[in-house]
């Protein structure tokens, strides 16, 4: 959706995405999501007196990796202490990059073809887990809290964008792509239901034509891309309202209620946070030189526009209207795509691999990434030669993702064992010819009788028999 | 040299360090708190034209460590400093607002 008719809306997105690193950003702790609370904890990351913080080369590398893929410039940069006081950082301030960020100034393109501009995208840690106890369980009315600091310390880029953003569909497209690009760096696994991508939009609006921008309010707590741009096009709808009812839009910090539908007040800009950043004392600048960023960028593989144009280019001179937007998306978003690429290599239907990739492959995704590429092409030869039916060959592509092997073995162990093409026509022809007086009427046109032929066949060969080869068989014996 | 801190900015300050001082205390406080910046502010004075800014006193860059996890600590050894726990967690107070 876009804003009401004589209105624009202004928005940018900060996302911020956990680095996929052995370890936190400035200790050994294990960067691991889902262990027992507070087992990933240190004196360097509980901020207790007297120790001392280093940088993890790994993180520097990925945030980098970001950086040159949206295009941005690897800078020299510092790192500054940012004050607050609330339980999520045992330290009361939190280590970020300020005015002196490791990437500036890049953009991302996204497939409806607008360009949306990067501002910065910086590193910092991330805080701990709280968990609000008592009675409503709501904040405001919570007993107490608890709180687990395996999260606190592990590294997070964020990814500021230009306010260039104009729709709450434009602001799921950059967020869906953005993810694409943060999991084919491999600086992110893009999961935001767990928390490692994290979404928080401003917007404003204001009449078409007009030159300044209105106040802006944050919206935070978006979870999915649904909750994104459910809340996006709310919050312009909300501060539309506020303007053409003669208000004024109050700038305010909102939280997105996706069981209500609606963005709700968190706080006011007098309640507005002071961090009173200044350099962090324990650490020096970081200025990766020119060798490492070059190595750093020769590293990164083809970004997702790239890969599914690839993909689109396996169905040749009409690729682009045969192949299904919404499966090329898929298999790229998911890092599948070089299945669908090794298959169609080896002469499978294009079409065919897609589906199977985007629809079957997909619904275990991180298991079918590790699938051997010479395996999946030899399950879609089975079923693009009618060895295996489709619904046989997912059930053997399901298998093939979560335990592996080969297909030929895994449809025997299912029981659908192929019949050679031989054989089965030897089988055919005894069948026929023990049944001379069925096999006339067959041959006078009593169609239906080919199902008591093929119910013979069946029996004879355990039910290994692919329905469509018998047809076939009797039909080349019909003449 | 900039201007001297004020007894609201003072205020201000000690509002954001969770410090609840008393009227007396910001009539001491603000004065004290002036002179010690007046006296930093010194190093205004110094001609830096030549001088290229820096962020750390050490002519250090890139202080990098292997991404290789070493033991956290044990938790009942963290847990056993914090004054309240529960359900292998720090416990704390009532949190009053969301997190910045
Ligand atoms: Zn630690």
């Amino acid at each position: 959706m876009s804003a009401p008719a004589g209105w624009e809306a202004v928005i940018g997105l900060e996302v911020h995405c956990e680095l996929r690193t052995a370890t936190k950003l400035f200790c050994g702790c294990r960067n691991e999501f889902g262990a027992e609370p507070n087992t990933h904890v240190c004196p360097v990351c509980l901020g207790l007196p007297g120790s001392l913080p280093v940088l993890s080369t790994a993180a520097v590398e990925l945030a980098m990796r970001i950086g040159l893929a949206l295009h941005c410039e690897v800078r020299p940069s510092v790192f500054h202490r940012k004050n607050y006081f609330y339980p999520d950082m045992p330290k009361d301030y939190q280590v970020s990059q300020y005015d002196e960020p490791i990437n500036v100034a890049g953009y991302l393109d996204l497939p409806d073809g607008s360009r949306v501009g990067v501002e910065r995208a910086h590193i910092e840690e991330d805080t701990g887990k709280t968990s609000h106890v008592g009675d409503t369980g709501r904040i405001h009315g919570a007993g107490y809290a608890l709180v687990d600091y395996n999260r606190a310390g592990v590294p997070l880029v964020e990814i500021v964008s230009e306010p260039g953003i104009t729709s709450a569909t434009q602001a799921r497209l950059y967020a869906s792509e953005l993810r694409a690009i943060l999991v084919a760096s491999g600086a992110s696994d893009g999961r935001m239901e767990e928390g490692s991508m994290r979404v928080d939009a401003n917007v404003s609006v204001r009449r078409v034509g007009d030159l300044e921008l209105g106040t802006r309010c944050e919206v935070k707590n978006l979870n999915s891309l649904r909750s994104l741009s459910r809340a996006v096009d709310h919050e312009i709808g909300r501060q539309v309202a506020i303007v053409e009812g003669g208000g004024r839009v109050e700038q305010q910090t909102r939280h997105w209620d996706e069981d209500r539908g609606c963005t709700v007040t968190l706080r006011s800009k007098e309640e507005a946070y002071d961090y009173r950043y200044f350099p962090e004392p324990d650490l020096v600048p970081l200025a990766p030189d020119a060798a490492w960023v070059e190595d750093v960028r020769s590293s990164l593989g083809p970004m997702p526009a790239d890969r599914r144009r690839a993909v689109v280019a396996l169905f040749g001179a009409g690729g682009a209207s045969d192949a299904r937007a919404d499966q090329v998306a898929t298999v790229v978003e998911l890092g599948l795509d070089h299945l669908v690429v090794a298959a169609a290599g080896a002469g499978i239907e294009p079409a065919l691999a897609l589906a199977r990739t985007a629809n079957e492959a997909a619904a275990d995704a991180a298991a079918a990434r590790e699938v051997d590429p010479a395996a999946y092409t030899a399950l879609l030869q089975m079923e693009q030669r009618q060895e295996l039916s489709a619904t046989q060959a997912k059930a053997v592509l399901a298998e093939l993702v979560t335990g592996g092997g080969a297909p030929v073995e895994i449809a025997r162990r299912m029981g659908f064992e192929a019949l050679a093409a031989g054989s089965l026509a030897e089988v055919v022809a005894a069948v026929v010819a023990e049944h001379p007086g069925e096999w006339e009427r067959f041959c006078g046109g009593e169609a239906k009788l080919a199902g008591f032929f093929t119910g013979h066949v069946m029996r004879r060969t355990e039910g290994k028999a692919n329905g469509k080869a018998v047809a076939a068989e009797l039909a080349k014996l019909q003449g | 040299m900039p201007a001297r801190i004020t007894r609201e900015e003072t205020a201000h300050v000690a509002r954001l360090a969770r410090l609840d001082l008393t009227d007396d205390e910001l009539d001491r406080y603000a004065p004290q708190l002036a002179g010690v910046l007046d006296h930093a502010a010194q190093v205004a004075a110094v001609d830096t034209a030549a001088t290229p800014p820096t962020a750390h006193p050490f002519p250090l860059r890139n202080v990098l460590r292997a991404d290789v996890p070493v033991p956290s600590l044990d938790r009942q050894v963290v847990l056993a400093e914090a004054p309240a726990v529960e359900d292998g967690r720090f416990r704390v107070p009532r949190i009053i607002g969301e997190a910045p």
